[in-house]
């Protein structure tokens, strides 16, 4: 899509060539549906490599479950699904990393540890892993505790773990499934600017489902926005500066508020 | 402080209260019994230490049995968790069998199994495997399905094999609940271990207890009682501490 025209886009009817999305995502009407519960109806939805698409929606609305889809931890029942080349859920799973709701930390293991943890499973030695791991944690504001224990860190520091670990498993798709949602307001700003950065600095296809209109609309390049169940794409929205580095004059931008609120529009309309 | 006074001072003042009722023959007479069936503290002390090597002895042999007993229920009961775990056809089989093999008191089935494998160790062994088995197992297999099936979709979407997430998830998370399995399965040993002895054996502290009733040692009854319960607090003490060396993140 053009970045003019922020609401609509057709798709390309041509047939799903893996090949020619590289490091991106397609969608195409992809449908899902739990027994006789359809939760996802029709979804289109494309992400050139590198770029970061947000997915923000009304609660239960299925926009976590649209995420499990693409990482290939369920199989949709309707439509196709692309991620950097492979179609078939073993192989998204493979190419996709997943950060849930959750930190799920594993409590047993000192933050280094669960870094390393896709290294570790990937069958890298424990010092190997260790080492390419910790390589970040200065970065992300985490040196000193390696050896910490997740109990003992913060909301925020548990957060950075989190998404570490996501990053560290070198998958192409970084699937986050509201990172921030468990964080007091002033954290999950500061998150958000932090998580800026870290894409500033080390671009990834990024799919960010959001219940936060700004949060969506200052990480990402696109937001999509999702009706209430069966959830369709009502709107596609340009953000007009992502992840700048100034979040507060960012947000604050007429272009932004505007954004915000025609998001906030559909949202209402797609509920309704 | 607190924590410690509190109970030595009840213990205390319950032992007075025994030391003076029974030498002044109070609890006897209310009996109608003769006054050396009502030992004092005091008596079951001495008593505790006149026998003191026969008591080692009886000890030993008692706390062989229970600790080979636990470490069987240990060994079966973790493979089976971990096979009912690991295969639902498994667990539908198995657990109904489980629980129902729960209903039959130890009592009437240690005299057959002493009958089947005699007066040795290994009917004990058996028996106290018995008895320990049924908390163990429940408590490992709820312990490795407490995994919230959020960490199971990371785990896959992390690249971890169906052995990596046991290991590195279903294992540890299981080790707060096996280790609760272990402490009420140490303290149901002994209980074994004495209906083991007394459906057949020449020595343990079952075996003194029972053969002590026939000559009215009552005194020494009570401080063969007291050896088995120090063993179980015993128990009970280095199940925690192991708990606390092996369970760090709690």
């Amino acid at each position: 899509m053009s970045p003019q025209d922020g609401k609509t886009r057709t798709v390309d009817p041509a047939p799903l060539r893996a090949d020619t999305t590289g490091d991106g995502i397609l969608l195409r009407s992809v449908g899902h549906a739990y027994g006789e519960l359809q939760t996802l109806a029709g979804i289109d939805l494309e992400a050139a490599p590198h770029s970061v698409i947000g997915l923000v929606g009304p609660s239960g609305c299925g926009k976590s479950t649209l995420l499990e889809l693409l990482c290939g931890l369920q199989e949709a029942s309707d439509g196709e699904i692309a991620v950097a080349g492979a179609t078939a859920a073993e192989e998204r799973l493979a190419r996709c990393a997943f950060m849930p709701q959750r930190d799920l930390l594993l409590p047993w293991y000192p933050a280094i540890d669960n870094a390393a943890l896709a290294l570790r499973n990937q069958g890298m030695g424990r010092r190997e892993a260790r080492e390419a791991a910790g390589a970040l944690f200065e970065r992300f504001g985490l040196a000193g505790f390696e050896g910490v224990r997740p109990a003992e860190l913060s909301g925020g520091m548990r957060q950075r773990v989190a998404f570490l670990r996501t990053l560290v498993a070198g998958k192409p798709l970084l699937a986050l499934d509201e990172p921030f949602a468990a964080l007091d307001a002033i954290t999950r700003a500061e998150m958000q600017e932090w998580l800026a950065a870290a894409l500033r600095t080390d671009p990834r296809t990024v799919l960010l489902v959001s219940h936060d209109v700004e949060e969506a609309l200052y990480l990402c390049d696109r937001v999509a926005v999702l009706s209430a169940r069966p959830a369709r794409i009502v709107a596609e929205l340009s953000a007009p500066a992502p992840r700048a580095e100034d979040r507060d004059a960012a947000v604050t931008d007429p272009a932004f508020v505007a954004a915000r609120e025609e998001a906030m529009r559909a949202l209402r309309e797609g509920s309704a | 402080m607190r924590r410690w006074l509190l109970p030595l001072g009840l213990i205390a003042l319950l032992f007075g209260l025994w030391q003076v009722a029974s030498s002044t023959g109070v609890i006897a007479d209310a009996l109608s019994l003769e006054d050396f069936l009502v030992p004092s503290p005091v008596e079951i002390a001495e008593s505790l230490w006149e026998n003191r090597s026969l008591l080692a002895e009886n000890a030993w042999v008692t706390l062989r049995e229970m600790l080979l007993g636990i470490l069987a229920a240990l060994v079966v009961g973790i493979g089976m968790a971990v096979l009912m775990h690991r295969w639902q056809l498994i667990r539908d089989a198995a657990y109904p069998l489980i629980v129902a093999s729960q209903t039959i008191p130890i009592v009437v089935i240690a005299p057959i199994l002493v009958v089947w494998f005699g007066y040795g160790i290994a009917a004990k062994i058996l028996i106290v495997a018995l008895i320990c088995f049924f908390p163990i197992t429940v408590n490992a297999l709820d312990g490795l399905r407490s995994v919230d099936p959020e960490t199971v979709k990371l785990m896959r979407s992390l690249d971890a094999s169906r052995r990596q997430r046991f290991w590195r998830v279903e294992a540890p998370a299981a080790l707060p609940s096996l280790f609760t399995g272990i402490k009420i399965a140490v303290v149901v040993a002994p209980i074994g271990a004495v209906f083991a002895e007394w459906s057949g054996s020449s020595s343990g502290l079952g075996h003194l207890i029972q053969s002590d009733t026939a000559y009215f040692q009552v005194a020494r009854q009570f401080a063969t009682v007291a050896v088995l319960s120090a063993l179980a607090l015993a128990l009970i003490g280095l199940t925690a501490l192991a708990e606390r060396r092996v369970v760090t993140w709690r």
